[in-house]
């Protein structure tokens, strides 16, 4: 089958690949791209391990054809943290004790941040609305909408 | 047709690991030539922390802080024999075997060190800061560093130990069928808060307050970790989970998430644990398991809750609105 390009910019780089036509944005990023932050929990939509902001939008990536990406802004777990500086959610994640066996942690720290960065004080309504479309099997969601409200708190004291 | 509130209780004793056979777990614990300590297990960490644990356990037992002990749990082919990680059985069986393994590479470490030092070996101790030293008298001291060097470089000798933990098997009297299941057993006790709509027959959970008695909480933050999320569990397990709706017809199974049924975010009940400490005399350190007997008092106390708020038995798990709602019917014909 013919390859086609797909250029994206990932997490402020720009990233361009031939690839089958037909792959999902998660296959390009984990297989061609080695970022392996956007896990592969179901492959039809219904965990949210493999969200993804792209273009600011919440995106589940096994859902998303890579072409349909050209020229986007494609942003993943891999690229929150500024070198060894943890973004304020993945500090509260593990301050909170918010991940076990960690496979959705990726996918719930996407989804709260797109949360955040649309809604800086949310209440934990919103929290429990914005992540209930990732899965978690292990930690009772509690502590991850803990961390969420922290993280949102400690935002809001560094502004 | 109204929202029925219920409250009920319900309490578990659960045995730490099984007895099929003994249930061993073998360890091996060696140093670095730097003295980093490495523990080769074939258990498996599925996000429970067994990692943390056994790397504290091994750090406790050699003398040495935490951060220098890695644990590698890599593979089945190549590890040494474990059973595995269930049966709430990974802290205590692996603990106790690394603690042994742990104990000879100790040994070793302090003979070596013994040598260097001009002194008896019985006569040293660890400061866990990474030095040992002759029993009153600190300033007669070698690191851990110097120690594994000299081991390795000058000795010839491998600071390393193996451990193995196995339960001696319990046979049932042929008599009484009477016999010793687990060496120790955790204790739970759960309040559980439901709402009943007793025309739809679906459950609410309000609230979930559990008490857990796991032994010695090696790691109280990541055992409230592990109980919060068992707390979740026990009641996916009493209102939502199956593969096999009607079993044993196996019509309706689930085949995907979209189809298996977990309490999602927004149907968590409020959840209150309270740890009780009675350290268990054979586990490391005290520790019992609390892995999965931490998901199981709240089915009981939901059922039990049910029954309060509508006066039904429901005893085929999950209690979906269907089985409510049957029970509630038959509960009428019957009146
Ligand atoms: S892998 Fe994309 S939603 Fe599950
Ligand atoms: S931490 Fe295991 S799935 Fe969420």
């Amino acid at each position: 089958m013919a390859k086609i390009a797909v250029q994206f910019t990932l997490n402020g780089s720009e990233r361009a690949e031939f690839v089958e036509s037909g792959s999902t944005l998660l296959s390009v990023l984990r297989d061609k791209m080695g970022d392996t932050s956007p896990k592969a929990g179901c492959r039809q939509g219904s965990c949210g391990a493999c969200s993804v902001i792209v273009d600011g939008e919440l995106t589940l990536a096994c859902l998303t054809l890579a072409e349909t990406s050209n020229g986007k802004d494609v942003r993943t777990a891999a690229g929150l943290s500024s070198g060894d500086v943890l973004h304020p959610l993945q500090r509260a994640f593990e301050e909170e004790f918010a991940a076990q066996c960690g496979f959705c942690t990726p996918g719930m720290i996407m989804a709260a941040t797109v949360l955040l960065e649309r809604n800086p004080n949310p209440s934990r309504e919103d929290v429990i609305e914005a992540i209930s479309g990732n899965i978690c099997r292990c930690t009772g969601y509690e502590p991850i909408i803990r961390a969420v409200l922290a993280a949102a708190r400690s935002n809001s004291v560094a502004a | 047709m109204a929202w029925k509130r219920g409250r009920g209780v319900a309490a578990i004793n659960y045995p730490t690991g099984m007895n099929l056979g003994g249930d061993p777990t073998q360890a091996l614990v060696h140093s670095t030539p730097t003295g980093n300590f490495m523990v080769t297990l074939s258990s498996v960490d599925l996000g429970q922390g067994l990692r943390q644990v056994i790397a504290q356990i091994c750090a406790e037992t050699i003398g040495v802080p935490t951060e220098w002990v890695t644990v590698d749990t890599a593979d089945t082919d190549t590890g040494p024999h474990c059973m595995g990680t269930f049966a709430s059985r990974g802290t205590h069986r692996v603990g106790n075997a690394v603690i042994r393994a742990a104990q000879e590479a100790r040994q070793v470490m302090l003979e070596v060190a013994a040598e260097e030092l001009e002194a008896d070996a019985a006569d040293l101790e660890t400061d866990g800061k990474g030095n040992i030293h002759v029993k009153g008298a600190p300033s007669l001291s070698i690191s851990i560093f110097e120690t594994a060097l000299a081991a390795h470089f000058k000795h010839g000798r491998s600071i390393s130990g193996r451990g193995m933990f196995l339960v001696p098997r319990s046979y049932p009297e042929t008599e009484t069928g009477a016999m010793k299941p687990s060496t120790c057993y955790a204790h739970a006790c759960t309040v559980a808060e439901v709402e009943v709509d007793d025309e739809t027959g679906e459950v609410r959970v309000l609230s979930i307050k559990n008490v857990f008695e796991i032994g010695r909480a090696l790691n109280p933050k990541m055992v409230e970790q592990q109980l919060i999320g068992g707390s979740w569990m026990g009641m996916s397990h009493a209102l939502y989970e199956t593969t096999e709706p009607y079993y044993p017809v196996r019509d309706h199974g689930a085949r995907d998430f979209n189809e298996y049924l977990m309490p999602g975010p927004g149907d968590i009940a409020e959840t209150e644990i309270v740890v009780l400490e009675r350290p268990s005399g054979d586990g490391p350190f005290g520790a019992k398991g609390p892995g999965e007997m931490c998901a199981n008092p709240q089915i009981p106390a939901i059922a039990n809750a049910i029954y309060d708020a509508v006066g039904v038995r429901v005893d085929t798990l999950p209690i979906t609105p269907e089985r409510v709602l049957r029970a509630l019917r038959a509960q009428q014909a019957a009146a």
